[in-house]
């Protein structure tokens, strides 16, 4: 590893942006344990390392460790060994380092409504950016930076309950978009989304100059939008590759109580992808 | 409450009234209601005086006096005691209607009466011209405990979650058969409440953590308290209202 910096000067906090060099990964977690204060043992030395810009997709049966795994990503959770490292910078209990770590690791949690909790759009965009000390006009290019990227400027001035779910899930990933995370770490983005909100927040995340950790079930969306797949089960990794090759593997899935939707052929999806993102690119 | 709309009591205006900054009209609100409690209760005229400077602001903000009057009837179960005092009451009395009724009394209901409902006009003027948002806004600005405003600022946005859910476990409870009628009917109620606390109190775990994930560390960053706060003219306009009140107030205590 280059470039480690295992302290950040509470100036750097505000500004730092982009200022890891290229080689650093974005997120590299080494053989992190952790078992709940009732004994339960949720991870058993889960190793994984996420370059720069990569999009990797977390798949895992529920209870697999996937929402404990998240939760050490922003050292919320912590302290039952093993280490992650955030962009070069190591979680510890350090108050700056924490502040810098949540900063560079945008979780948008499952449910919408616990993470939208101000009365309107461009307050709840706001609450990170001035958690980090942002202020005045620069608050504010913030927040219309992070609506426009989602599509939502015009309800900046709305209030959360009264968009439609699709709209408060765009929000909810505009709020961390704010603190121009190093890494997006998505916590079942699809759920509860009906087929066209589900494919306009796609259309989003495809677009997102990030590097992005989906956690989820929705064995197509990650297909759709990660390259990579790993799969949790039992609190360690059991398998890592690329995300076509993992989903034709039905012996695999099967072992870890993963399931393709009825119909759905991995070869052919991957196979139309592929033409479709070459189309894109020509 | 169907489409999830908060504001019960805001009405959407474009009034002079509605475009003063929410501190400045909470001030003034506060103001003239201490106003009316310390005029002298014999002073008939002076209630009329605060009446006429309510109707006034109400016009100016286009609230229509029957608005008013509907919301309130909030006071009445506040004010039945009024009722009960010229009954009650004791010292001299006078026959009306083959009613013997205390002097004492009489004026003690009057008291209550009056000054209530001029507060309860008063706060609904208050309420019908500033959005519950802007109310937090103002007394953020004026200073209250950030605890408070925060508890409040939850309850705005998580009334409409909790009152969804609500509404749809009693869906579910009543779509298997559940159809309460009388009190000892009301297990599956009570269950139901439990059930929303626990919710309640877990969801609250998820938003504190949500918050923490972006970096909250105890304290609200207060970005909107300087932008689009009240200057002196705004401050000039609206005590107007309550100067009047207390001019009023005055003259009663003075002239008796």
């Amino acid at each position: 590893m280059i470039g480690y910096v295992d302290r950040v000067p509470a100036a750097d906090v505000t500004s730092a942006d982009g200022s890891v060099s290229a080689g650093v990964p974005s997120l590299d977690v080494r053989g992190l344990h952790y078992s709940y204060p009732d004994g339960h043992v949720a991870l058993r030395g889960v190793d994984l390392v996420v370059p720069r810009g990569g999009r990797v997709a977390l798949l895992g049966p529920n209870g697999a460790g996937k929402t404990t795994l998240v939760l050490h990503l922003n050292g919320i959770l912590s302290g039952g060994g093993g280490t992650v490292t955030v962009g070069g910078l190591t979680v510890t209990r350090d108050r700056a380092t924490l502040a810098e770590i949540r900063r560079r690791v945008g979780i948008v949690f499952q449910d919408p409504d616990d993470q939208l909790f101000l009365p309107t759009v461009a307050e709840d965009v706001a609450f990170g950016p001035a958690n980090l000390g942002l202020r005045g006009a620069e608050l504010e290019s913030r927040v219309t930076e992070a609506l426009d990227a989602v599509g939502m400027t015009e309800h900046r001035d709305r209030a959360p309950q009264h968009l439609s779910f699709g709209q408060r899930r765009r929000v909810a990933v505009a709020t961390v978009l704010a603190m121009r995370p190093e890494i997006l770490v998505l916590d079942e983005p699809s759920s509860n989304l009906d087929p066209a909100a589900r494919r306009e927040l796609a259309a989003i995340l495809r677009r997102l100059p990030v590097t992005m950790l989906m956690v989820t079930h929705d064995l197509p969306y990650a297909l759709e939008l990660c390259d990579r797949a790993v799969i949790l089960d039992a609190g360690r990794i059991v398998a890592d590759g690329a995300t076509a090759e993992l989903l034709a593997d039905a012996e695999l899935l099967a072992r870890h109580r993963l399931e393709l939707p009825y119909g759905f052929d991995p070869a052919l999806a991957a196979r139309q992808l592929a033409a479709h993102q070459g189309g894109m690119v020509r | 409450m169907g489409a999830g709309h908060a504001h019960v009591l805001y009405r959407d205006r474009s009034s002079p009234v509605h475009r003063l900054p929410p501190e400045v009209k909470i001030t003034a609100m506060v103001v003239f209601t201490v106003a009316v409690v310390a005029t002298p209760r014999e002073a008939f005229w002076a209630f009329g005086g605060h009446a006429i400077l309510i109707t006034l602001v109400a016009a100016l903000a286009r609230i229509g006096p029957g608005w008013l009057a509907t919301r309130a009837l909030i006071e009445v179960p506040f004010v039945v005691f009024a009722f009960a005092l010229p009954f009650l009451g004791s010292g001299d009395r006078v026959h009306w209607l083959g009613l013997e009724l205390s002097v004492d009394g009489l004026y003690g209901g009057w008291n209550i009466l009056a000054k209530g409902t001029l507060g309860v006009l008063a706060s609904l003027v208050l309420a019908g011209t500033t959005t519950p948002r802007d109310l937090l806004l103002g007394l953020d600005r004026l200073r209250c405990p950030q605890i408070v405003t925060q508890i409040a600022t939850f309850m705005l946005r998580y009334l409409d979650v909790l009152v969804g859910e609500a509404r749809r476990m009693r869906i579910a409870r009543v779509s298997r058969g559940d159809d309460p009628r009388f009190l000892w009917q009301l297990r599956g109620f009570a269950a139901g409440i439990g059930a929303l606390f626990l919710r309640a109190f877990e969801r609250g775990e998820r938003v504190y953590l949500a918050m923490v994930a972006r970096g909250y560390q105890g304290r609200m960053p207060d970005v909107r308290r300087g932008a689009g706060a009240a200057g002196l003219r705004h401050w000039l306009a609206a005590a107007t209202v309550p100067l009047a009140a207390t001019g009023v107030a005055t003259a009663a205590a003075v002239l008796g």
